[in-house]
């Protein structure tokens, strides 16, 4: 049997290699997840992404130990992001310290990420190797992201339900009204609910929800195609603000239940398919940027790059007009 | 291309709850360059080896100070065995007399430190151990 097939049959061990292979990006790889895409688009995604230290991971571990002792339990596939070191490439990855809980369950994924440079809270193959758990049959997907601040957005566009963790004591209520974090969550969690501070949180933030949130989400985008209509006001979703208190396993009922809601509404209102269409799109992008970058520089003559370089150091050419230069030239 | 980055699992099996000396070889191999997928304390065997499947890691770093060397070591490698990582490098760390070293080894253990080794020979050790185990294939 080859490496897919094994996949699909349910080797643990087969699904751990190809995961590597993605992440080292890697022909095998590539060639393993183009054979099983097919069999894609059953998961469901939903991301985990906040500040460090609000207890994502802790929030992750209770997510998926309610969702297998559910009564339709539901096989559950996580990944989870740490970041590298930008000067040594090295990293240290412990969201598995707080998922002990889970270890023993068949029916449970854990894989841990370097983020490997990428700065959007994500590594650069981190939807790949989403793709191949997809494949490999779990029911939901989480995926929880370096801890985040204010830009690190890229969730948004991989999962179909976005959870932005809190905690009481991290920002004021300027904090609150920033775009960015706050923007994409589907559904805001107030995690370590039982500290001071915590009710004051609560209604910062759906006061400033209120105030600001989008009714859907609209990508900046040069893209051609519509999307279907956007859907009547009456069915906007309005982000729930939850209190959870992660290590007990407080609230964490009331986030499978508005997990289900938004699932619902991402139906009913044929955003699902939007966001399953915006999330193709950002993922041909950004390989076609990749490629042609690459297919660039292989055609271009040694050293061109260099002395561009050398010129944009020197200050005398900006480099936006050394950039485009290049790009003039290496057309043929 | 991206190289192969080395992925090493740094567990604390069994019962004592000093996770100094792990923590400090976690650090040291990240500093390395290598990506370190740190579990934490009070592991079973099953643990560390359901988690080096997982994540697929090349080596499996074990911090042991209870004496429970003799009991855990073997048992984690017969595990990975069993799951088809036999290539999987495991190196020990901790309080091991030297009457253990030899069964250890025959057990299959690739390198054991003790108390006082610097950091420079546990790094050297974990990419001796890997680059051999590549090699095999």
């Amino acid at each position: 049997m080859d490496l897919t097939e094994r996949v699909l049959a349910g080797d643990r061990l087969a699904l751990a290699r190809l995961l590597t292979l993605l992440e080292n990006d890697q022909p095998e790889g590539h060639d393993g997840l183009a054979a099983l895409y097919s069999r894609t688009g059953h998961a469901r995604i939903v991301g985990v992404t906040g500040a460090s230290g609000t207890g994502k991971s802790t929030l992750v571990n209770r997510l998926a130990l309610a969702l297998r002792a559910a009564e339709r339990a539901q096989t559950v596939g996580i990944v989870a992001v740490d970041p590298s070191s930008p000067y040594t490439g090295g990293a240290i990855l412990g969201d598995r310290i707080r998922m002990r809980d889970l270890a023993g369950d068949p029916g449970v994924f854990i894989r841990s990420m370097a983020s490997r440079g990428a700065l959007g809270g994500l590594a650069r193959t981190t939807f790949s190797v989403v793709e191949a758990l997809d494949a490999a049959g779990f029911d939901m997907v989480l995926i929880e992201t370096v801890g985040a601040g204010q830009t690190e957005v890229d969730i948004a566009r991989m999962a179909h339900t976005t959870i932005v963790v809190d905690a009481p004591g991290l920002g004021d209520d300027v904090q609150a009204i920033k775009a960015g974090i706050l923007e994409i969550a589907d559904i805001l969690v107030v995690n370590k609910a039982d500290l001071p501070g915590a009710d004051h949180a609560i209604q910062l933030l759906r006061a400033s929800l209120q105030m600001a949130h989008p009714t859907r989400h609209e990508w900046a985008h040069h893209g051609l195609s519509e999307g279907p209509a956007a859907p009547p006001a009456e069915s906007t979703w309005l982000p729930p603000v939850l209190p959870t208190v992660a290590t007990q396993g407080e609230g964490v009922p009331a986030l499978v239940e508005a997990l289900e809601q938004h699932r619902a509404y991402l139906l009913k209102t044929g955003e699902l398919a939007l966001r399953q269409r915006e999330r193709a799109r950002a993922e041909l992008e950004s390989l076609l940027r990749d490629q042609l970058a690459a297919r660039w520089r292989v055609a271009q003559p040694d050293g061109r790059f260099d002395a561009a370089l050398e010129r944009v150091v020197r200050r005398e050419v900006a480099p936006r007009r050394a950039a485009a230069d290049l790009a003039e030239t290496g057309k043929g | 291309m991206e190289e192969k980055k080395i992925r090493v699992l740094i567990a604390k099996p069994g019962l004592d709850g000093h996770d100094r000396g792990a923590k400090v070889i976690a650090r040291a191999l990240r500093d390395a360059g290598m990506e370190v997928i740190y579990t934490g304390l009070r592991q079973t065997p099953e643990m560390v080896a359901e988690a080096a499947l997982q994540e697929d890691v090349d080596a499996v770093g074990l911090s042991i100070l209870s004496g429970a060397h003799m009991g855990l070591v073997p048992r984690v490698i017969e595990l990975l065995r069993k799951q088809g990582q036999e290539r999987v490098a495991v190196l020990i760390g901790g309080i091991i007399p030297d009457d253990d070293v030899a069964a250890l080894q025959q057990a299959g253990v690739a390198a054991i430190f003790g108390p006082g080794t610097n950091t420079q020979s546990v790094i050297e050790a974990v990419r001796r151990a890997v680059a051999d185990a590549r090699a095999r294939g």
